[in-house]
């Protein structure tokens, strides 16, 4: 299963594995990680579950397009390694990706 | 002083963010969760979507991992109901006869579906969508050609239509109201709706009433009282949904009124025992008067404001409603709450299938309903919050960007 990282505002480190299939962000609720809000479920509809992907990844997890991009535009302290968590399913490229969540999701 | 021992009875979305809430901010008491269903705690709203489409399993439907409840050190007791609540006592009944000892309360009983009272409402083949074991009853019968009467043009209703229509079923929705949302939305959001399913092929009869549903052992068609007959293979009712719970909250001499009766901090008429969630009426902060919400924010905004009143940390629940509805590849997106509205704003051409109506009241933005408009959804929403008080000439002008109208 691949294994993705979350560290938190306060560098705090947490490694989940998470299935294939799931996305980012399920990987954080299911398993308590806090940092991710995802008010909506996943819908892409709430912008609570911003995440900021590490550079190494970019290529592989790659950028936000449509309704996530608008979205995006209201979370807070955008840059351009953020998406939306929900929007990013795991697949076996992803093992060891790192992601990091913002000071507030609101 | 000792720890108090929290009882949770309902396991939904809102006991699942109630839990996560109480543990990550410390909240150290003994937790039991008492859930009627077999499943532990749930998202519905991928029930009419995703989920009923068969493009999203069960393991993306469950919020939290089983792991989730270990960890967080909550004894589970799933297919189990509460049946009474003794106040004095300070004991939760269940219907095993088993009796649960509880410092502080937490209802979080959700809602459940209004029923069909009509002639032939007991046969078989005839389906209403709240849980899982919906789904899984519903699923066979979603065959490509197969017909489908859907009774209420409601979310639900609509949302199921545009799957079935999806899935290949020739589909028919049934609605006594003159027109589809009439319940939450304004006459051109309606036309609109109304016009995206009729393209994909739905047929739509509103203001007819139901007179029955005719058949011998199984449904076989929908008899409307102006004398049509729609047949059907299988029929989806979405009427609507009464809170859960009420009953039980009554015989313990709780105050309800449309629902449980709570105030800003969760609390029911006895302080010690909260409510969240559907089952609720609350004041609303915003526009004066008690409302009962059906919705995934309600759950979770309530649910963390009872977590933070059972950690001391008093916090007024005040939130603009919102939520979202999925058909087809639109995204109906809607913030606050337009009962009582004077005016609508269209701002945005609905034949490009983005656009979003503003609803003022006296002058003041009290809701919006945005179609694949974003922006509009979410500036909007803080905007409601502000009591902003849009100019409507050029809230109707989309060249104007949202941000210098709603500043
Ligand atoms: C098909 C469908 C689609 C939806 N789509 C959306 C959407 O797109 N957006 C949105 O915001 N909202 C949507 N909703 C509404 C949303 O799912 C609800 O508002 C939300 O689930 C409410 O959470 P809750 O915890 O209050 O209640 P629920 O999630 O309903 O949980 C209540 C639980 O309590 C249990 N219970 C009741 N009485 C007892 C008892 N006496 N003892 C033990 N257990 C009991 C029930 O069985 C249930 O499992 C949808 C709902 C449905 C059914
Ligand atoms: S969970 Fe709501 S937008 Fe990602």
């Amino acid at each position: 299963m691949p294994k993705i990282t979350y560290i938190d505002h306060a560098g705090k480190e947490r490694t989940i594995e998470v299935p294939v299939g799931l996305t980012v962000m399920e990987g954080a609720v299911k398993n308590n990680v806090p940092g991710i809000d995802a008010d909506c479920g996943g819908a892409c509809a709430c912008a609570t579950c911003h995440v900021y992907v590490d550079e190494r990844f970019m290529d592989k997890v790659g950028k936000a397009e449509g309704m996530e991009t608008s979205m995006l535009d209201f979370a807070e302290d955008v840059a351009p390694n953020s998406r939306l968590s929900c929007q990013i399913r795991v697949t076996p490229e992803l093992d060891g990706l790192v992601v990091r969540t913002p000071k507030s999701q609101h | 002083m000792k720890r108090p021992r929290l009882i949770i009875v309902g396991a939904g979305q809102a006991a699942a963010q109630l839990i996560a809430s109480l543990r990550a901010d410390g909240f150290e008491g003994p937790v039991t969760l008492v859930g009627e269903e077999a499943y532990p705690p749930y998202q519905r709203p991928p029930l009419s979507k995703a989920f009923l489409k068969g493009e999203i399993g069960l393991d993306r439907v469950i919020l939290k991992a089983d792991s989730f409840y270990e960890e967080a050190g909550v004894e589970l007791r799933l297919g189990r109901r509460a049946v009474a609540i003794d106040r004095d006592r300070r004991m939760l009944r269940l219907d095993s006869g088993e009796r649960l000892g509880f410092d502080r309360l937490v209802l979080a009983t959700g809602s459940r579906v209004r029923r069909l009272s009509c002639p032939g409402h007991d046969l078989s083949n005839i389906f209403y969508l709240r849980g899982i074991d919906d789904v899984e009853a519903i699923r066979p019968h979603l065959v490509a050609g197969a017909r489908l009467a859907v009774i209420g043009a409601g979310y639900i209703g609509l949302e199921v239509a545009a799957v079935a229509r999806g899935l290949g079923l020739e589909v028919t929705v049934l609605e006594a109201a003159p027109r589809v949302m009439m319940r939450v939305t304004a006459p051109q959001m309606s036309s609109f709706f109304e016009a995206v399913h009729r393209e994909a092929g739905v047929r739509i009869a509103c203001g007819t009433m139901v007179e029955a549903i005719e058949g011998a052992g199984r449904a076989e068609a929908v008899r409307l009282a102006d004398g049509r007959r729609v047949e059907a293979d299988v029929i989806i009712v979405g009427i609507g949904i009464v809170p859960a719970g009420v009953a039980l909250a009554e015989a313990a001499g709780l105050a309800c009124d449309n629902g449980i009766a709570v105030d800003a901090l969760t609390r029911t008429s006895d302080p010690r025992i909260l409510a969240i969630g559907d089952c609720t009426s609350h004041p609303s902060l915003l526009y004066g008067h008690r409302v009962r919400l059906e919705s995934v924010q309600n759950a979770i905004g309530q649910a963390k404001t009872a977590a933070a009143h059972l950690l001391g940390r008093d916090q007024p629940y005040d939130e603009v409603p919102w939520f979202w509805s999925d058909q087809y590849a639109l995204k109906l997106q809607i913030a606050g709450l337009n009962a009582g509205y004077d005016r609508v704003v269209l701002r945005g051409d609905p034949a490009t299938r983005a656009f979003a109506a503003f609803y003022l009241s006296g002058g003041v933005l009290i809701a919006v309903d945005a179609v694949n408009r974003p922006p509009d959804y979410m500036l909007g929403r803080k905007a409601i919050g502000e009591r902003a008080r849009p100019d409507p000439e050029r809230l109707a002008d989309p060249d104007i960007p949202l941000k210098d109208i709603l500043s």
